[in-house]
């Protein structure tokens, strides 16, 4: 249960000595530089942008070129592999990207230009294709496709709407060009092939009436063709193939030199991540405050690590490490940092917000109650037990899976563990009533698993009183939490006012509460307390819920308002009666489970009692279960975090703080394998 | 026996059928409205499928609640697992009555939380950081259904044939 303690850092030290401790201090990532530095007459910053660029530009184009191989020479890759996280590689490959790194880079340029040469190629044929398609028309045409001359006469091509006719055309030209048609030797007109929409003529007249006649036809839908050829559409038609067979012959070789290229993929994802780490240490040393001989780095550390940077540095380098503590209320970067089991739930915590200064982090006592409460919603054994070998599978087969992946998993290994023990041992629940419908309809007498506790379906207002329990309990220790934070920053009078009352005036209430008719008829059972504790129960609801008017709008001196105020806050209670009531969910969520459950193993035993039934009945349990248990647990997953956010974190807890992000080597493929000297 | 003397197992029925009917409609409802939003998500940035399914789920239970408490009030009625059971009149409506609490707020919580699912991928869409935060705003909403279904369930298991 803590946040990590964090010290301020500043090391001064000499230029000379720049590059090697900025890539110590990278290589250890556990500090968080500053970066607002204001600049003065003697220290200035350094414009390192050009060569950041440089740097990201190349990690960028190796990622391009990655891409590139994945689309060509796919990885064979398992589902589950985005659980193997990055890949460990050597340091002597390390060493080797480093040496070779602007070939590895021309490399992927090359990958890149192959990539675009055979995007190319493939629009390049879809193009010839186009032409040969528009060629098809007039592959009965043994003169070449253009405009043609003889001496005399002219030859034109072109095409006209389908519905047209050839007497139709030398009727349209006799209307339009009757000098033509009757006093020279008119036009002559062939068909050269035609289709439902459109016809393909060729027209030849004499040279200087070739104006006239091609507007005569053109008034009537006649248009050249896109595309004039030297070669008649046969010999054309052959030449745009050959030139299709060298760009297919082309692109196969483009495509087999990319796949012999997918041998340099961990060379390339090993550049592409040096390159980044690279550009990462540009862009802080482009931060840092920089003298004519020196330059000063500073930022946030842990106080843990604090200690052994100082030693390491001072020992290696001439410089000088100054360690401060935070002042207090400043808002410091935040580490969580907690047992193997409560770390687990860290993320949950994170996902709500960091603690911010002064708070105290809330995920040991959390996580308990979150497994606890996350059992009983889920409530079912074997449902828990298949989460929890799942997970348990999951994190032994992937070590190198990233930490907050491991840690989500665990954390739903032990809220299958806990699931296991509430559903099984309590409730008697193993996937629903399995076991009663199994051996009911195979072996014709009905097997119950015994509850050890009691079966929820049968006895509901008895678990409703034991949620209700267990929330209040959950909330009282939030309440308490509070108490704690106000005694620890000295605010005695808000921990009475403002947490004490409180606890009276509600145990009194509950107090209250326990005798009445109302809850003997929900919990069926008559509680006698004697007169003494009745009385007790309600000086103490009478006098917390007085104290509460009197004291909670001590803020305001005029005492009218600090009445109202004070009879305001005094109507939160109606808020612990709902935030009360909203833990009934364990019950619902959990009774959901075990009904649903049993419906599917009821669809199952209304099969006969076949082998083509069994093969069903085993079908309709697999994929049912399955739903069932996807469904709930992401149900129990969604109201545990709103039990713990809303009504726990409710009571005490603010978050909003800042996550330490460390100035640390930040790669997407591989990590480098540590050197051990030995 | 008269006619409206055997009516009893038909109100029942009819209480099982309000609760499937009007609570699955409201999950259908409110799944669809989340999809929609979720399939927009998806289109600019397919990674982010894991977390849209999820969010478009969370309207789904609803339709859950009403599934469970059609079964039990089918197996209180003994149309499930054999008959032999009379239903008066009055337990019949008893019945009914009791089914209407799930049947209702389904309907409207699941169009209400497929809304705010809807919502809430949009806030996956923009800060997929913010799952966590995106993911309890639909989850207030089914609180309500939670309530009724929790009244549905104890009084259809309290009444006495």
């Amino acid at each position: 249960m803590a946040v990590l303690k964090m010290q301020k850092i500043s090391i001064c030290a000499l230029k000379k000595d720049r590059k090697a401790i900025l890539e110590q201090l990278q290589h250890l990532g556990v500090l968080e530089v500053d970066r607002d530095k204001e600049e003065d007459a003697f220290f200035q910053k350094m414009d390192t942008t050009g060569q950041r660029m440089k740097f990201e530009k190349a990690a960028t184009a190796a990622d391009q070129a990655l891409g590139i191989l994945d689309a060509y020479a796919p990885e064979k890759k398992s589902l589950l592999s985005s659980l193997e996280g990055k890949e460990l590689i050597d340091r002597e490959l390390e060493e080797k990207v480093q040496i070779s790194g602007p070939e590895l880079i021309k490399t992927a340029r090359g990958i890149y230009d192959l990539d675009r040469e055979y995007a190319e190629l493939r629009a390049g044929i879809a193009k010839i294709e186009n032409q040969i398609e528009s060629l098809m028309p007039w592959m009965a045409l043994d003169v070449p496709l253009q405009e043609g001359k003889t001496k005399r006469t002219a030859l034109i091509l072109g095409t006209m709407p389908g519905e047209l006719t050839l007497e139709n055309i030398y009727s349209i030209l006799l209307e339009k060009t009757p000098e033509v048609m009757e006093k020279t030797g008119g036009v002559d007109v062939h068909l050269v092939s035609a289709e439902s929409n459109m016809i393909c003529i060729a027209v030849i007249c004499l040279k200087e009436q070739l104006q006239t006649v091609e507007e005569a036809l053109r008034s009537a839908g006649f248009a050249r063709p896109s595309q004039n050829w030297s070669k008649t559409p046969k010999e054309q038609k052959e030449v745009l193939e050959t030139e299709i067979a060298a760009s297919r012959e082309r692109m196969t070789q483009c495509e087999a030199e990319l796949k012999s290229l997918a041998s340099k993929r961990k060379e390339l994802q090993a550049v592409a991540d040096y390159y980044r780490v690279r550009a990462d240490k540009y862009a802080v040393l482009g931060d840092l405050l920089q003298s004519k001989r020196t330059f000063v780095i500073s930022g946030y550390i842990p106080a843990c690590e604090s200690g052994p940077v100082e030693k390491s540095l001072t020992e290696k380098y001439n410089c000088m490490v100054d360690i401060e503590d935070i002042e207090e209320g400043e808002e410091a970067p935040v580490i969580l940092k907690n047992n193997p089991f409560s770390t687990n739930m860290e993320g949950i915590v994170e996902s709500y917000g960091l603690p911010h200064a002064g708070e105290i982090d809330p995920t040991t006592i959390m996580s308990f109650f979150y497994v606890f409460f996350f059992g009983m919603m889920l409530s079912d054994a074997a449902y828990g037990a298949v989460v929890a070998i799942v997970c348990a599978i999951l994190v032994k087969k992937y070590p190198r899976m990233s930490q907050s992946m491991a840690k989500s998993l665990k954390l739903f290994f032990y809220c299958g563990v806990s699931t296991l023990v509430w559903g099984g041992i309590l409730f008697g629940g193993y996937f629903g009533n399995i076991v009663d419908i199994v051996s009911e309809k195979f072996f014709g007498h009905t097997v119950t698993v015994p509850a050890l506790w009691f079966v929820p379906l049968n006895d509901p207002m008895k678990l409703l009183v034991y949620s209700l329990l267990f929330g209040t309990i959950h909330l009282f220790v939030g309440l308490g939490i509070k108490g704690y934070l106000c005694l620890k920053d000295g605010k005695v009078v808000d921990f009475i006012c403002d947490v004490v009352l409180w606890f009276v005036m509600l145990i009194g209430l509950i107090l209250m509460l326990l005798p009445s008719d109302i809850f003997a008829s929900i919990a069926q059972t008559t509680i006698v307390f004697p007169a003494a504790l009745n009385t007790a129960a309600k000086v103490m609801a009478a006098g917390g819920a007085i104290g509460i008017v009197l004291m909670s709008g001590r803020a305001n001196k005029n005492p009218a308002l600090r009445l109202a105020l004070g009879a305001y806050d005094l109507y939160n209670v109606t808020g612990w009666l709902s935030d009360a009531l909203s833990y009934s969910r364990l019950l619902a969520l959990g009774l959901a489970t075990g009904v649903i459950a049993s419906v599917i193993n009821q669809m199952g035993a209304m099969l006969p009692n076949n082998v083509i039934g069994v093969i069903l009945f085993i079908v309709i349990f697999i994929v049912g279960h399955v739903l069932n248990l996807a469904i709930n647990l992401l149900g129990a997953y969604v109201h545990t975090n709103r039990l713990q956010f809303v009504e726990f974190f409710g009571k005490f807890y603010e978050g909003g703080g800042k996550a330490f992000e460390p100035f640390k080597e930040n790669t997407k493929y591989v990590d480098v394998k540590e050197e051990t000297t030995l | 026996m008269n006619i409206a003397g055997e009516l009893g197992v038909v109100y029942g029925l009819l209480g099982a059928a309000i609760a499937v009917l009007f609570a699955g409609a409201g999950s259908a409802l409110g799944v669809g409205i989340a999809g929609q939003a979720a399939s927009g998500v998806v289109t600019e940035d397919p990674s982010k499928f894991a977390k849209v399914l999820i969010m478009q789920l969370l309207p789904g239970t609803q339709g859950l609640y009403g599934l469970l408490v059609g079964f039990i009030t089918l197996s209180k009625i003994g149309i499930l697992g054999g008959g032999g059971v009379e239903v008066s009149v009055q337990s019949g409506l008893m019945i009914l009555a009791a089914c209407l609490p799930i049947g209702i707020v389904g309907l409207i919580s699941g169009i209400a939380q497929g809304k705010t699912a809807a919502a809430s991928i949009g806030i996956v869409a923009k800060k997929p950081e913010q799952f966590g935060k995106a993911m309890l705003f639909p989850a207030m909403v089914e609180t309500y259904a939670i309530l009724a279904l929790l009244i549905s369930f104890l009084a259809v298991s309290g009444i006495q044939l």
